[in-house]
């Protein structure tokens, strides 16, 4: 066993592979291009990303693959969110850029950082060890401190970087001290024998939940839910808004495969306990994150709040998957699959919300107060509607992709029993449509105070306008998408 | 009480540095470094876990998983240096209760 070693199948790791390598070409190719072409960096993140789009996407059978001795797995799950995460990305690049230009951010650093997170979520997704698990994560976090602080000279964002770097190395502590003890309950690193040591029974129970505890913890950290979401206001608010823009989005979908690879996929013979957990979990930060939003003045903090309570949405589908311990297959397929559909709306509506952001904002002036959107309408009817296609949606109004979201979890909720949490979810909506719609007011019936026309690159513009559009049309068309999120998880649990 | 060292004995030895870094973090409100510091020994509580755990398992994927931990946290230390470097040149201090320009 130890004097022979088998080369791994690294076809299902194509993708990360061609990414590393492209990141490294990357990296010379500054080396080269220099300060005069910049431009090149950024086509060439998007080449990279629309690559491994590529050969994610031709390489996906819908088969469950392991390589790496069980460390890999390829799965429709994964290649399901790798190929939103790409979409999702180049959609951070292409927003970023004339942000970073005007402030003289735009380095190398930040598309290298980018990628190199991209990978680490990629890691993460297709984590099936604790082992792939950790180190995902870390080269994701590792890179995002980096990013945070990528404008040096900015005391605020130094100082978020600080925060997170802090509150994220205690979360990885946290979750690290879980593996610790589940690896000491059921003696393997692997999840999926994790899931069949405590199925045979071999594994200490009291060790185990005591594992369970801190794993919550720290994923609950990464999520930002309440009470462990005191980094998500402050970095977002401190951080330069295009890297706010990142971590608001890519990162959810990574943290949800975190979450499903850990308690589903590992643990999932102690639902009755984590269930509980995530209980508290989502109906705190539903609750904290939409009445802390009505008190902000600054739209980066307001989303950042909702982006808590969006998350508490998210943990709610997640806990209505089993019933008294008891796992029905299709209400456990129907959460989980409403807890996929609601991450990859709210990376779209994320993208959205922070595209807008990057759109008013130019040299010397960030917009990122909720006034700097007065009177929109005025300057730019096109963007207020997007914005407020943006908004409704967060809100969950009828027919737009967040209220789908939203209506599907909430059924998973009603139909696993928790008619009450449910209840006080939509209550905790309607307080929340007040401060969405104060956008939407101010936009449409205030007069303008900034009166600067709107100076952003075609290719931004069209985007965002596509996003608008997607938010709105994928809201007509709910069952699709929803259809999609079920297949997915069908041939990957 | 003091036999043989145990399994027991290592695991209570890392919930006890585990308790500390994490007081530390908490507590701490006079300087930054002693914050890396307690991060510094939240996960050599977690290292000396895996290794007691994997010597008792006599399994040796956990001593493995060590080696890992190891690297990450010097290269963890290494952002966390350099970002305190950059924010001592911002606010010319490494107190805690400086970071307070965000709020809300």
């Amino acid at each position: 066993m130890l004097n022979q070693f088998v080369t791994p199948d690294l076809q299902p790791a194509a993708p990360e592979i061609f990414l590393l390598i492209m990141s490294c070409v990357i990296l010379f190719a500054d080396l080269v291009v220099g300060q005069v072409q910049r431009w090149m960096m950024s086509a060439l993140t998007i080449i990279t990303l629309v690559g491994a789009a590529v050969l994610t996407y031709v390489t996906m059978d819908g088969q469950v693959v392991l390589t790496f001795s069980n460390m890999f797995v390829d799965d429709l799950l994964s290649d399901f969110l790798k190929l939103v995460l790409y979409v999702a990305v180049i959609a951070v690049v292409i927003y970023s850029r004339s942000y970073l230009v005007a402030r003289n951010l735009e380095k190398a650093e930040f598309y290298l950082l980018v990628l190199f997170s991209t990978l680490g979520m990629m890691v993460m997704i297709s984590a099936a060890h604790f082992l792939t698990l950790y180190l995902g994560l870390e080269l994701l976090s590792l890179s995002l401190y980096a990013l945070v602080a990528i404008d040096r000279d900015s005391a605020r964002s130094t100082e978020a970087a600080m925060k997170y770097f802090v509150l994220g190395a205690l979360a990885s502590g946290l979750l690290l001290y879980g593996m610790s003890m589940v690896y000491g309950a059921t003696g393997t690193l692997e999840i999926g024998a994790v899931a069949q040591a405590i199925y045979h029974g071999d594994a200490n129970k009291t060790i185990l939940v005591f594992g369970l505890v801190f794993l919550v913890a720290g994923i609950a950290f990464k999520l930002g839910a309440v009470p462990f979401h005191m980094w998500v206001p402050d970095v977002y608010h401190g951080a330069p808004t295009a890297i706010t823009l990142f971590i608001a989005s890519a990162p959810k979908l990574a943290a949800f495969a975190m979450t499903l690879r850990l308690l589903v996929y590992g643990l999932f013979e102690l639902a009755d306990q984590w269930q509980l957990m995530l209980m508290m979990l989502a109906v705190l930060s539903i609750a904290l994150g939409n009445l802390a939003a009505i008190a902000q003045t600054n739209l980066k903090r307001m989303l950042a709040y909702s982006g808590i309570s969006h998350m508490g949405f998210m943990l709610l589908a997640m806990m209505s998957g089993v019933v008294g311990g008891q796992a029905d297959p299709f209400g456990t397929l129907n959460a989980y699959s409403s807890a996929l559909y609601y991450s990859v709306a709210y990376v779209l509506m994320s993208l959205g919300s922070f595209g807008m952001i990057l759109l008013l904002s130019r040299a010397g002036h960030e917009a990122e107060m909720i006034e700097d959107f007065k009177g929109l309408n005025k300057r730019n009817p096109w963007f207020a509607a997007v914005m407020m296609v943006l908004m409704f949606s967060m809100a969950g109004i009828p027919f737009f992709i967040g209220f789908f979201a939203k209506f599907s979890v909430l059924l998973a909720a009603v139909k696993a029993g928790y008619v009450g949490i449910a209840v006080f979810a939509v209550m905790m909506s309607l307080v929340g449509a007040f401060y969405y719609l104060r956008v939407v007011k101010i936009m449409y019936f205030d007069a303008p105070v900034d009166t600067a026309p709107i100076e952003a690159p075609l290719d931004m513009r069209v985007l965002l306008s596509l996003n608008g559009l997607a938010v709105a049309v994928f809201g007509l068309f709910p069952d699709s998408i929803m259809m999609l999120c079920t297949t997915t998880l069908v041939r990957s649990l | 009480m003091f036999g043989p060292v145990s399994l027991t004995h290592y695991l209570i030895l890392a919930a006890i540095l585990f308790a500390i870094g994490i007081v530390g973090i908490f507590l701490n409100r006079k300087n930054l470094i002693v914050l890396l510091m307690a991060i510094e020994l939240v996960l050599l509580a977690v290292n000396l876990n895996f290794v007691a755990f994997s010597h008792y398992l006599n399994d040796l994927s956990g001593q493995l998983f060590v080696f890992f931990i190891l690297t990450v946290a010097a290269a963890e230390s290494g952002i966390g240096l350099a970002i305190l470097v950059v924010l001592f040149r911002n606010l010319s201090s490494i107190d805690v209760d400086d970071l307070d320009s965000l709020k809300g």
